[in-house]
């Protein structure tokens, strides 16, 4: 009797474990699958992914990642299962090819141009001398006029 | 260098008009195929009008011919539909319907009721060709020449135009070499 139930805890144990790793993996499969669906666009409405997308193309083209990722191939050959069918646009990330170098250095560029023209515009204020802005020697008649008429209103306050 | 500093601006903003206006007359839902120039996707699939018998592409070198896709729940497929009927009467080219993601029954009905155009219809029901086909929005036409090379593909219904204009001559062109 008692080895009898010792057995059959042993089987139980088995059992268990076997149904937990058949879990773990699945866990795993499933994560893998989201990750990958989110980074692949559905083509019937384009701005979302195939892990939001209800669509019927959308389903179908999440079975189809599913069972490919269940015969055992990798995240990089699905992925060129689909652009083989539909092209580079179900990847949300686009590659960098030389057609796709604008959009990928296209804003370093521009941030560079940028800089280099600050740089520019800085160095010849600069060379202009530090005060380039303000006018040197004797002050013009308008503007001792102006300083006149502050000097008259500070004395002005000054009185008691 | 001081005219420099207009034409400079001036420039990055005809060029960024340029890249506007272009894209004024592009459809962001016609992706461009990347099976066009490849061999076709083979298949093997049950014919509509008797399921007993199979066609494929290799059944069909030789010859130009037309893969249509179709379905009886698209709704744009009627604006096409009498356009490769009347293609179908001028016997230029034999095309191929693709039902696409239907049931037999529901299918044969809707070319009872629509007119049959096509040479033979097979039976896609759970939309694994039209996966391999690139197939995204029914109805897509492909043009397949002699070498079973798919050399076009239309996204969406035929018109009277992209008839006239793209297929019909690329066809002739094809039927000739």
């Amino acid at each position: 009797m008692k080895r009898l139930l010792i057995a059959a805890g042993l089987a139980a144990t088995l059992l268990v474990s076997a149904a937990v790793t058949h879990a773990q993996t699945d866990i795993a499969l499933e994560a893998r699958l989201k990750t990958l669906s989110e980074e692949l666009r559905c083509l019937v409405c384009q701005n979302q992914t195939l892990a939001d997308s209800t669509a019927p193309l959308a389903e179908d083209l999440r079975r189809e990642v599913r069972e490919l990722a269940q015969q055992g191939k990798s995240d990089a050959e699905i992925k060129q299962y689909l652009v083989a069918r539909y092209g580079d646009f179900v990847l949300y990330k686009p590659p960098v090819k030389p057609t796709t170098w604008l959009l990928w250095f296209g804003p370093f560029a521009f941030l560079l141009g940028g800089a280099l023209v600050w740089f520019v515009v800085l160095r010849r204020r600069g060379s202009r001398g530090n005060h380039g802005d303000v006018p040197q020697g004797a002050p013009s008649a308008n503007e001792q006029m102006g300083r006149d008429r502050a000097q008259a209103l500070l004395d002005e306050t000054q009185e008691p | 260098m001081r005219a420099l500093r207009f034409l400079l601006p001036l420039g990055f903003f005809v060029v960024l008009v340029g890249f506007l206006y272009v894209g004024l007359f592009r459809d962001p839902h016609e992706v461009p195929s990347p099976l066009v120039d490849k061999p076709a996707p083979a298949f093997r699939l049950a014919q509509l009008d008797d399921p007993a018998k199979k066609l494929g592409p290799e059944d069909l070198k030789g010859q130009v011919w037309l893969l249509n896709v179709w379905a009886s729940w698209c709704v744009s497929c009627r604006v096409e539909h009498p356009l490769l009927v009347q293609l179908a009467k001028t016997n230029i080219v034999p095309v191929i319907g693709l039902n696409y993601k239907d049931t037999i029954p529901l299918g044969r009905r809707w070319l009872a009721d629509n007119g049959d155009p096509y040479k033979v219809s097979v039976v896609d029901a759970d939309g694994r060709v039209g996966i391999d086909w690139g197939v995204y929005g029914v109805p897509e036409t492909f043009v397949v020449d002699k070498n079973g090379v798919i050399r076009y593909k239309q996204i969406g219904p035929i018109t009277p135009e992209s008839l006239k204009e793209k297929i019909l001559p690329l066809v002739r062109e094809l039927q000739k070499s």
